[in-house]
Formats: C-alpha cells, structure tokens, sequence
C-alpha cells in the first residue's frame, strides 16, 4: 500500500508541476506576444520554479525538467529575435536575467540568455562558458543542480569554441573548451556522488537505483569530451584523461567509479586507450573496493581536522532556537591573514586541500582498494582486442605501447591489492587478459604462459574451487588458447596449463578434458610425439582415471560412456610415422589408460589395442627395410605390450571383449608369421573361454569368433593346428543348445578345409564334422518331439544341406551327389510328416537352396555335370 | 458673487519655473498625498535659477507687503510631525510692497547653494528641498506656493575600497568564509563575491543574500530605528559539502536603493547592510550581517 501511496502521491505532485509550467507558461507567452519583456521574464522565472521542488523522483522530475526544457526553448528564440531585432542587447538581458530572485530560475534563464549570448558573438565564448558554468554552483542540490547542468551542457554542446568551430577562440581555444566541460563534469559528477549520502540510510538502495538512473547526465560529458575535435591524443594524454581520472579516483563512490571508468573505455577512440594505457591502469588500483561501502562520505571528510593555522577557537553564541529572531548568529572568526587574501592564494590553498585527499587516497589504497575493477578491466581488454582485430595494421602500436607487460602488471597490482577478491574476479580478468593476449599477441606464447602461470599463483594456496562461476571462468580461461591456435598440442607446450586445470573441481576439470579432446576432434589435431602425449593425458587425466578418490556414485552413466568413447577416439588420432615414436606413444597411452579402473578399460582397452596392431600391421609392411636390434619397434615387442594390456582387461573382468581382442591380435601375429605369439594368444582366448565365458550366448558368439579367426589362421604348424581345432570342435560339441552345437560344429567343418591355394583339404574330417551336425540336428529333432509333441525345424538340416553343397561344389571328394540327394529326402519327408510344423521362412529357405541346385544344373559345363545326378523332385 | 469665491480661493495663480527645466534631469518623488510627481534634480552648489510668475484672476488685484522667495532644506521627522528643521534657508526679496494688477513674472537666482544633503524619503524621517514664494499681505493670510526639487549628490569612487572579507562560523558546526569584493558600492554596482564553506555539519537548505536598510531617527533616549529588507536575493540551493564555494553576483540596479547617509543634520541616519543568511532543514536561520557603503556615483553618460 504505502509505495503505491507515495507513487500517487507523486504523480499527484508531477501533475501539479506541470500545471504550474503550464499555466505560467501561458502568461509568459501572452507576455512574448506582446514584447513584453519584463512580464515574460517573471513569468518564466515563476514557470522555473516548478523545478525547485524536492518532493520528485528523478524520474518524474526528469518529466518535469522536460516540460521546462521545451518552453526555454521557446524563450531561447524569443531572446534570439529580440535581440537581433535591437529591441534589447543582449548584454543587457544577460543582466536583467540575473535579477531573478530565486537562483535556480535564475541559472536555467542565464544559461538560456547565455546561448543566445554566445550565439551573437558579442562576447568569447570561452569567457560566457567560463562564468556560467561557475555561477551553476549555486544549485547545490543533487537533484537539481545535475539537472541544471545537464541543460548547460545541452545548450553549450554546439557552442563550445572546438577547433573549426565558428566559436574558436584564440590559440588556446581546445582548452577553454575542454576546461569548459571537465568542470561541468566535475561538478555534475560531485553531486551525483553526493545523493549517495544525503536522506536516510534505510533508503541507501532506492537512492542507488534513482542515483543509476541519472547516470547518464554525468557519462554525457565524456561523451561531449570526446566529441571536441581539438582533443587530440596529446590533449588527451596530457590534461583530459588525468584530470577526469583524478575525480574518478577521488569520487570514492563505488557506483560512479565504475561507471565513469566504463564511460572513459566507450567513449574515447582505442587508439588513445592504448597509448595511455599506463596512467588508465594506474588509476585502476586507486578505485573503491566493490563490497565495502564507501565510508568516506561527506561525514568523513568533514570530520578531518583543519589546517592547524586554522584551528583556532571560535565564539560561538548558540541561542539555539527555532524563532524567528533568535537565529543564531554567525560569529567572527579572528581575522588572522593580513590584507586581501588573493584569489590565486585562495585556489592554491583549495588546491592544497585536494592534494591532501589525494595523498591521503593513495594511503589508503592499501587497507581499502577498488570497485568492481575486473569488469572495467576486462571491458578496456575486450575493447583493445577487438580493436587488435580489427586491424593487423594496429598491432604494431600494441608491441610498442608495451599493452601487454602494462596490462598485465596493472592487474598483478590490482590483485595484489584486493586481497579479498573472490577468485571468480581475478580469474575473469585473467581471461581477459588471456584473450588480448592471444588477439594481439598471437606469435607470444610465453605470454599466454605467464598469464596462466599468474592464475596458478592466484590459486595457489586454495583448495579446488567450489565457485560454480570461477570453474565456468577457468573453463573459459583454458578453452581461449585452444580456439585460438586450433590446437591442443600449444597448449601442451604450456607448462602452467596444467596446473591452472588442477584447480578444478573433478566434474569441470572432465568438462575441460572433454573441450580439449573436442578440439582436438574438430581440427583434428595431429599429436605426434610421446612427451604430448603424456603431457595430454596429463591433462585429461580427470576423464582417465579416478582422481583423489574422488567418488562419483551418481554418475550419469551416459556422460561417462560419452566421455571414455571420447577418450577412445582421442587415442585412435595419435599418430606418427615414425614407428618408434609411435610404440612410444603407445606405451605412453598404455600407462595412463591401465590406471583407469575396471569401468574404463573396456572403452579405453580397444582403441589402443587397435591402435597397437595398426602399427604392427605397417611394420609388417616394411618389413624388410627395418631390423636390426636397436630397432624398439618389433612386432613382438608391441605383441608384449598387447599382450598385457589385454591381460588387464580380462582381469577386469571383461571376458568376452578380451577374447575378442586375443582373436584380432592373434591374426594380426598370424599375419607377421609369429606362431609362438599367435599361439599364445589363441592359448589366453581359450583360457578365458573355458574359464570366464559362462553365458551360453556369449559362448555361442565366442566359439564362432574362433572358428572363424582360427579358419584364416595359416601360420600354425600340424600339431598345433590340430590341438587348437581339436579343443574347438570340442567346444563346439558341448554348446548348451542343440541347434547352437549343430551350428558350430558345421562351422568347425571349414577348419579342415582352407579353400586357397595351399590351405589344409581334409575332406573326410570335414565330413565328419557334417555328420556329427546332422546327428546333433536329428537328435535336436527328437528333443523338440519329445518335449513339445511336434518335430523341430528343419531349419539345421537345410542349413546343414547347404554346407553339403558348398564342400561339394567345392570338390570334395567325400562330400557326393548321392549323400546329397539322400539329405533332400530327407528333408523333404520331414516336412511332409504328419506332425511337421510348417514354418514358411524354412519352407522358402528349402525351396531355395532347390532352386539354386536346379539353377547350377542349368548353367552347364563342369558345374552342371556336377549337379546332373542330384534329383530335385 | 466674485467677492464669495474670492474669499476662498487664492487671488492669484502661482507658477514657479526652473530656467533650465526642460533639459534637467528628472525624478520622481513620493508627494504627501502619495502621488508621485516628477521633480528636477539638482545637486549642491549648482545655481538655481528661474522664474515666478504671478498672475492675479481676472479683474483683481494682490494687495501684499512684499513677494519673496526662499530655497529650505527641511527635515521631517514623522514622530515629530509638523515640526521642520531647517538647515538651509535662503531668501531672495522679490519685490517691494505693492499691488499686483495683472500677470508679473520675477527671475530670481540662488547661486552656489549648498544642498549637502540629499533629499530622502524614508520610513519615518523625509529629507527636502522646496522653493517657497510667500506674497505677504497685511490682514488676510498669505499666499504660500511650494516648488519641490530633488537635490543628489555625486560622491567620486573612493580611492580606498577594500573587500569584505571574514571567517565565521558556530564552532564544530559551521565555518564559512565569505568575501564581497567591495565595502563601497555604487548604486548600480553589483556585489561580486563568494561563500566558502569550510565545515558543514548542519543540513542546509538553501542560503540567501539580503539587502537591508536601517533608518535611524532622533537622538538620544528618542532614537528610532527602522529596519527593511529591501532585496532578498538566493544564493544556493540545496545543501553544500565542505570545500564548496558559491558565487555571489547581485546586481543592486534594481532596487531602490539611496547612498548611505550618517548623521544627516544630527537627526537621522541610513544605514546598509549585506545580511547573509543560511537556513537549515529545519529552517533555522543562520546570518551575518555586514555594513556595506552606497553611494551616488556621478553617471558618465
């Protein structure tokens, strides 16, 4: 209710200002109408006085000030034509103007006679400016007086005597201008300040709020600033920038500070920024600290002793009353200083005093340093680096203003100077810093080093960052030197990356694996060599192992299988030519990644495995060209390395996977004519076959990856051969299903006959093997009767006919067209016994395998004679 | 019937002129009545010249024991109402007794007169300067005729000016220092000057700058003293921080201001003052007072 209340109440009081300026506004422009000059003055005097009321909001009095704003404009050219016409001089309305009682009135008409002033030219500019803006000292008031020099900024922007302006003063013309305007600033910024402390303290946050929506009169005579053509970058370094630094500084109101010094970073040219870097870095330092309150209000300064010749006592006579004559009565001081103090004496002393507060700032930069500094730094980083960008010809400016070194100690200094400052600001400048860094100095890694090395020292000491906003900071911190050199293996020639990534909490520091590897990914980043690899997988290490006994229980399972199939990707793309060094990444890999845990071996296990055999397989290419025995890089050796790193995964246990892997690693031995390796390996895969191969599927899809690796084997001499396709048909026989036994002990048929040129042709084992399937498929038959009263599929008998027919067709001996045609009868009863199932895909399964007999008799020549003496019926 | 009206009306018309009073300076003055008139303005020792002209109604004579004209400088204290001082008098006999038959004009001629005071208008006390024509006559009353005329003098701008300086303040409260850069002021001068503000503890409101006259009358146990603030002008709005200094530009043209004037003919004195008034939130006033000098400075023009 209440603020609802005090906001009618306001527009209540906006309405009847308003109606005031209205309503006074009227008479003035009957008076205008009627030259009379006198009456209109005292109209819009009466109309100014609207504006001295306290009881609006800067929002509404802003609508008030408007209203005002548009009939002095009015007025402005009533003067203007009077005084062109010589009805009156303008000298003399200057004058008349200034009789007004009241002095906010009497400001607002001044400056308005003033325009028209400067405008005829009668007088200096620079000498008009000059008394207004001192004369606008009479508006104390916050409120008001910003509100007041607003307009005397406003009617002055296009009057200031600016080189090539038609107000041009003498030689010294840009200085008149800029003076001009930095005391408007000055005094506008002073008061500004100033709201801060006047009114209740509960009411400190509305103030805030009203004091930020003002801001934008005291930024507006930067903006003005820079507009003067004549400020060139000497003007600049020499008068404007120290000068407006020095208020800043002195302000010592956070919310001005940090506004002004943004203002200065947006609207002057880079250029100057860059070459005034020093003196804007060193201001930074000076500046308010973010959470403490500014204490030293106007209480503060008040409290300071005086000069000690001033200290003297003073008479005082407080008949302390509210009556009318018992006002208190000023007393005298002793006149000490002889004669007519001049007035240089006078600005010397004032000046005097503002050094004190100076010096006095600088003390006390150490026990209460700055705002919110990191966001103005980084927006003066982020604007010098896109200016870097913006042009290559620039940079040469940056090399030479030394912006680096400079930034970089600035922000060491203001580090150094906050010792409170949450690490989320100090990383955010770092990245800043990283940023222009990379823009401008993109040829300088060490820079981009020490910046991280400086972020390590910042951390240093502190436990891993809890900061959700810090780690985000440091993700971005790290991630700036990988986009921009496209390359992970820069960032791994940093020494201090590493450490800067310790810093982060387990679950972020994987977000940082995973960026470093995406990069990688996306360019495609080639790393070459061990030590990078070691060093990456130093980095990465959060994604590699388990660190700190860091329990991640809730792990979301599928983040982490996105992260280890990153990881097996990162590991498929290192790569040299160079076998040796290429053995040594492997190793490198194979050390990191057998650290990783049960849950990652399987994920992390493969690629290096494959990844292993590639080279093998391109050693196996050159073979001839390398030997020797200082050559590292022999298959066996890699076999070793294979052999234990496979070891591990079965330990894991893994079973099935291992087995896989013994299998590829077995053929790739095959295929460097290693025997005693590859018969190791199929050792090893039949050791976890018969020991941790349980699950009959998987034993099924096991035996049948055996048979099928053991078929190309060819480097195997009798003996073994026979011992390994003995133990397979073996376990081919003992499958828990029927079907699945019949199955693999056909596939086992293609052990004993190698359909190439010098491969093994063991026809009368293969038709043992045939046989026994087709016993296995009777009995399969009988089981499927006996359990659910109905013979099984025929599917295992077509199946097995056409193993029959590719051994036949493939001229084996024992395999004839007569066992052939009986196997056709046979099925062929089956299916139309009583109590067959039909079963329509075996149906067509047997219809084909017909259809292709009857096809390849057709065909003629050998293939047909062949097939002349089976009988499809 | 004409003896009836005669018997009440004066016998004759009395009409006084300057030589000079188409081209002299004029100014205007509050009559008794309260009406202002336009007189010419003179100033000491320049001659007063000019003409009386009598002229008897129609068809009647002035019979007088002699016509004579007097310059008086008079002071009138209101508290001593109907008593006139005069401090000049001078007389010039302008005709012998006699009857007046028709229209007769006398130049009469007062030269070098010392007018040391300046005509004045004040709370209670009024300074003037009269011609007066008395036709004397034996029997009957007199025939008195009255001719105001302003006297101001020109003072030169005085070689010795110094500004106004001085600290004030109420201790661990308030300290200010203030200047006007003058203590002797033209009539249209303008007060230059400027506030300090050494320490500020009080919320002030605004500040003002008043201009104050201080008439004082009589003498002794009968002295009368009237106060006026004739301008109040406001210097600052709003509340200042130590270190502030306002400025002061008060143009005195437009109020009505007089020179200062001590010990005018021991019976009264004006005096002014810059009143320097501070006020508080709470509106509690703070002032200082200081004397400042007005004079009539000779315009060039």
């Amino acid at each position: 209710m209440a603020p609802d209340a005090a906001a009618e109440d306001e527009d209540k009081w906006l309405a009847e200002g308003v109606a005031g300026i209205q309503h006074n506004a009227f008479y003035m422009h009957r008076s205008l109408d009627s030259n009379n000059l006198k009456e209109a003055l005292k109209f819009s005097a009466q109309m100014l006085s609207e504006l001295r009321t306290s009881r609006l909001s800067p929002h509404k009095y802003y609508e008030l000030y408007m209203r005002a704003f548009d009939e002095l404009r009015k007025l402005e050219l009533f003067f203007r034509e009077e005084t062109s016409r010589g009805n009156c001089s303008v000298v003399d309305l200057y004058e008349l103007v200034q009789h007004a009682g009241n002095v906010l009135p009497r400001l607002y008409l001044l400056c308005t006679v003033g325009s028209v002033y400067i405008k005829s030219k009668e007088a200096p500019a620079k000498d008009l400016l000059k008394d207004l803006v001192e004369m606008c000292r009479g508006v104390q008031h916050p409120l008001r007086g910003l509100f007041l020099r607003s307009y005397l900024s406003q009617i002055s922007r296009d009057k200031l005597p600016d080189i090539g302006s038609e107000y041009e003063g003498d030689a010294d013309t840009v200085n008149d201008a800029v003076e001009f305007v930095l005391q408007n600033f000055i005094e506008m910024n002073k008061l500004w300040v100033r709201m801060q402390h006047q009114g209740p303290f509960r009411e400190k946050e509305k103030r805030e709020k009203e004091r930020n929506e003002l801001r934008d009169l005291v930024g507006k005579n930067l903006h003005v600033l820079s507009q003067i053509e004549g400020v060139d970058l000497d003007m600049y370094k020499e008068s404007v920038l120290p000068r407006v630094l020095e208020q800043v500084v002195n302000c010592k109101d956070e919310l001005a500070q940090f506004y002004l010094m943004d203002c200065i970073i947006q609207v002057f040219p880079d250029e100057y920024h860059l070459q005034t870097l020093e003196t804007l870095l060193s201001a930074c330092p000076q500046l308010q600290l973010h959470h403490q309150k500014s204490s030293c209000s106007d209480e503060g300064l008040l409290s300071q002793p005086q000069h000690p010749g001033e200290a003297v006592a003073v008479a005082v006579s407080c008949s302390n009353t509210v009556e009318g004559e018992g006002a208190q009565h000023l007393c005298r001081r002793e006149k000490r200083r002889q004669g007519s103090r001049g007035e240089q004496e006078e600005e010397r002393r004032r000046r005097g005093r503002q050094q004190l507060l100076c010096s006095r700032g600088i003390l006390e930069k150490q026990l209460r340093p700055t705002v919110d500094i990191k966001t103005v730094l980084s927006q003066l980083m982020d604007r010098l680096s896109n200016y870097a960008a913006s042009s290559t010809e620039v940079l040469p400016e940056f090399l030479q203003v030394e912006a680096f070194a400079k930034l970089n100690s600035a922000i060491g200094k203001v580090i150094e100077a906050q010792v409170d400052m949450p690490s989320v600001g100090a990383i955010t400048l770092f990245v800043s810093l990283l940023t222009f860094a990379l823009r401008v100095h993109p040829d300088r890694l060490d820079y981009v080093d020490q910046v991280l090395g400086a972020c390590v020292k910042k951390l240093s000491g502190k436990a891993k960052l809890e900061d959700s906003k810090a780690t985000k900071q440091i993700v971005a911190l790290l991630s700036a030197p990988l986009e921009k050199y496209n390359s992970v293996v820069t960032a791994l020639e940093l020494p201090n990356y590493a450490q800067v990534m310790d810093h982060l909490d387990s679950g972020t520091n994987k977000v940082m694996a995973m960026v470093i590897i995406q990069s990688i990914m996306k360019n495609t980043t080639c790393i070459s060599t061990a030590d990078k690899v070691e060093a990456l997988f130093e980095l990465i290490k959060g994604l590699i192992r388990d660190i700190d006994g860091a329990q991640d229980d809730e792990l979301d399972e599928e983040d982490f299988k996105e992260e280890q199939n990153s990881v097996a990707r990162l590991i498929h793309i290192l790569h040299n030519d160079d076998p040796d060094e290429m053995l040594k990444i492997i190793c490198a890999v194979q050390k990191h990644i057998l650290l990783g845990g049960p849950k990652r071996l399987p994920f992390t296990v493969p690629p290096l495995v494959f990844s292993a055999l590639k080279l093998v397989r391109r050693l196996q290419g050159q073979d001839g060209d390398v030997g020797g025995e200082e050559v590292p890089a022999t298959p066996k050796k890699i076999f070793q390395i294979l052999h234990q790193t496979i070891e591990a995964l079965s330990s894991v246990p893994s079973p099935e996977l291992a087995l896989r892997l013994y299998l590829q690693c077995a053929e790739a031995a095959n295929d460097c004519d290693v025997e005693p390796v590859a018969y190791e390996f199929f050792t090893q895969a039949f050791v976890l076959y018969e020991e941790e191969v349980t699950d009959s599927k998987a034993q099924v899809t096991a035996i049948h990856l055996i048979i099928g690796t053991l078929q190309r084997m060819n480097i195997f001499g009798v003996e073994n051969r026979d011992t390994l396709t003995h133990k397979t048909t073996g376990y081919s026989a003992k499958l828990l299903k029927k079907p699945d036994q019949c199955r693999a002990v056909y596939a086992c048929s293609h052990l004993f006959w190698i359909d190439d040129q010098d491969g093994t042709k063991d026809g009368e084992r293969v038709l043992l093997c045939l046989k026994r399937a087709l016993r296995i498929a009777n009995a399969a038959q009988q089981m499927a009767n006996a359990t659910k009263g109905s013979s099984g599929s025929v599917a295992l008998f077509i199946e097995i006919l056409n193993k029959y027919l590719y051994f036949f067709e493939k001229g084996n001996p024992q395999i004839t067209s007569s066992v052939i045609q009986g196997l056709i009868e046979l099925i062929t009863t089956e299916m139309q016994s009583e109590n067959a199932t039909s079963e329509p895909s075996a149906d067509a399964f047997f219809a084909r395998t017909l259809r292709y007999i009857e096809f390849q008799q057709q065909k003629g020549g050998s293939v047909a004679e062949k097939y002349e003496a089976i009988k499809v019926s | 019937m004409n003896y009836l009206i005669g018997a009440f009306k004066p016998p004759c018309n009395i009409a006084i002129t300057f030589s000079d009073g188409k081209t002299r300076k004029q100014a205007s003055i509050k009559k008794d009545n309260g009406k202002t008139a336009m007189v010419p303005v003179f100033q000491s020792l320049e001659n007063i010249v000019g003409e009386v002209a009598i002229e008897p109604i129609q068809g009647k004579k002035v019979e007088h024991t002699g016509v004579k004209i007097e310059l008086l400088g008079q002071i009138e204290l209101y508290f001593d109402r109907g008593n006139f001082y005069d401090f000049t008098s001078l007389v010039r006999e302008l005709d012998v007794p006699g009857e007046i038959y028709e229209k007769k004009t006398y130049p009469f001629e007062f030269s070098s007169v010392e007018m040391p005071y300046e005509s004045y208008n004040g709370t209670n006390v009024r300074l003037r300067y009269i011609l007066k024509v008395t036709i004397s006559r034996n029997y009957v009353s007199n025939i008195v005729e009255y001719r105001d005329f302003c006297v101001r003098n020109y003072s030169p701008q005085p070689t010795i000016n110094n500004s106004i300086k001085m600290e004030v303040g109420i201790e661990d409260c308030l300290h200010i220092e203030f200047e006007y850069n003058k203590s002797k002021y033209h009539l249209k001068d303008v007060i230059i000057g400027k506030i300090y503000f050494l320490l500020v503890r009080i919320k002030i409101k605004n500040m003002e700058l008043e201009i104050r006259r201080r008439e004082s009358t009589g003498s002794g146990p009968n002295t009368y003293v009237e106060t006026e603030t004739l301008a109040k002008f406001e210097l600052m709005d709003g509340a200042p921080v130590r270190g502030e200094s306002i400025p002061i530009r008060l143009f005195l043209s437009p109020y009505e201001l007089t020179p200062t004037y001590r010990n005018i003919n021991n019976k009264f004195s004006v005096k002014y003052y810059l009143n320097l008034v501070l006020v508080d939130e709470e509106d509690r006033r703070y002032f200082k007072q200081q004397e400042i000098t007005i004079y009539r400075l000779q315009e060039t023009s």
